[in-house]
């Protein structure tokens, strides 16, 4: 095995092209537990932690730019304020010690369709930067996951960061596990509002092959809204209007049975967290008036 | 590979280290500091907390590699020889070590969460120990260490 030390940027994006099989390495929190488990051998380890630029963020042109390797510790102590959905997610993952070290850049790359933070990406509309010898191009959250760990990054390229747009609306997330910390999800949801556009996104995670956005209940929620002239009153949702939301984003999910839960649990707990979710970020849509 | 390191403030160097291996590994097998505990090797225990860079990691999931030229703090360097830090002390007072496995970690975790809080809330501790797991006590008597540790440093013992 080689262990690769780039000293910057272009000479990574230069050794991934040398060696492909190369897997890149930044806080290990997936990749060293299939090495110690001795479940995969890499024929090279790509060390990303020498680049510093890659664990900062920067705000871009109405954009926030998370390098991959921003540790979700410091998504939640820096960017809380300006990213509070994503915030929240970060700190729902594992425990203090992974969260120093595991990064959203990292999610991506495993591409679990239990990682925490896709819901999120999903509901905001993310932007993933990717960058190989042959250039750079940026693949829109919605075309990035193909399967389970599966994702449209190809063998040469290296995730660089992912853009989210500023200062969009609320955004909430929720998990269902059995502790409070160091738990796979059995389920997750966000949703977040977008009113300048009168439009919802929405994300499920660990309920289908890959994290999948409950269109059908975005298209019902946003409809709604519009219909009733919701965006402008920021008056209380009538009933059931959460709920149907709810029934509809549980529709969306492809679940199986799994040592962490039932497909059928995982409808049901769907509906209450897309219901749940939905409160808690009209809730602070009115507060926010 | 050669991986040259700082641990405990001193320059170490080692050679013949496998590229795949952890920073645990080399921590206990080739520099002879077992104090950081091999259990899980998932990053789902916490037993081998240590610093790196003054950040709190489990040492299972840092690729050897990954800390070359890094500064790496382990369980045995929190005191100079056979003094014990007051939240070691704690933890032996209050009853916090049974088996005394998972105690290395819960000990470098709690001195990570005094530096940054040094009068938490239960609710701050029970977060900041979420990732270090003990099968023995039940985890009260923990809590009440990391209380009796946070006393005792206002009481001016201090800890560096």
């Amino acid at each position: 095995m080689d262990f690769l030390r780039p000293g910057s940027w272009a000479e990574a994006v230069a050794a991934k092209a040398e060696q492909p099989a190369a897997a890149p390495l930044a806080g290990g929190t997936d990749l060293m537990v299939e090495i110690n488990f001795d479940r995969r051998r890499p024929e090279a380890l790509l060390d990303l932690n020498p680049i510093s630029e890659l664990a900062d963020w920067a705000v871009e042109d109405g954009q926030l730019v998370l390098g991959a390797t921003l540790p979700y510790a410091r998504v939640i102590t820096e960017l809380g304020d300006r990213l509070p959905g994503l915030a929240m997610a970060s700190r729902t993952i594992g425990s203090p010690q992974i969260r120093n070290r595991g990064s959203i850049g990292g999610n991506l790359g495993s591409a679990s369709p239990a990682g925490d933070s896709h819901p999120v990406l999903l509901a905001l509309d993310a932007t993933v930067e990717v960058e190989s010898t042959r250039g750079s191009r940026l693949i829109g959250v919605d075309d990035f996951y193909l399967g389970p760990k599966r994702s449209a990054l190809a063998p040469d390229e290296l995730i660089r960061a992912v853009r989210i747009p500023a200062g969009s609306g609320p955004c909430q997330f929720a998990k269902v596990g059995t502790r409070n910390a160091m738990v796979i999800a059995v389920c997750s949801f966000a949703v977040a509002l977008h009113p300048a556009t009168g439009s919802v996104r929405t994300g499920i995670g660990s309920a289908a092959p890959t994290p999948v956005r409950a269109r059908d209940a975005e298209a019902f929620l946003a409809g709604e809204l519009a219909a009733t002239g919701h965006w402008e009153s920021r008056a209380e949702l009538p009933a059931g209007m959460a709920a149907r939301f709810g029934e509809l984003a549980a529709g969306a999910a492809v679940p199986i049975d799994d040592v962490r839960g039932t497909a059928s649990y995982r409808r049901q707990a769907l509906a209450v967290l897309a219901r749940r979710t939905l409160t808690w970020a009209w809730q602070e849509y009115r507060e926010c008036a | 590979m050669r991986l040259n390191t700082t641990v405990n403030g001193e320059a170490r160097q080692v050679d013949d280290v496998w590229e795949g291996e952890s920073l645990l590994y080399v921590l206990r097998e080739r520099m002879g500091l077992p104090g950081s505990k091999n259990a899980c090797e998932q990053g789902e225990c916490g037993s081998c907390t240590v610093y790196l860079d003054g950040v709190t990691v489990c040492a299972c999931l840092v690729a050897a590699g990954q800390a070359e030229g890094r500064d790496v703090r382990t369980v045995e360097g929190l005191t100079a020889g056979a003094d014990l830090d007051p939240i070691q002390q704690a933890f032996i007072d209050a009853g916090a070590v049974q088996c005394g496995f998972c105690t290395p970690g819960l000990i470098v975790a709690t001195h990570d969460l005094l530096a940054r809080r040094p009068h938490p809330e239960v609710v701050e501790i029970r977060e900041a120990l979420a990732g270090n797991l003990c099968r023995c006590t039940g985890y009260q008597q923990i809590i009440e260490a990391v209380q009796a540790a946070a006393a005792s440093r206002d009481a001016g013992a201090g800890s560096p």
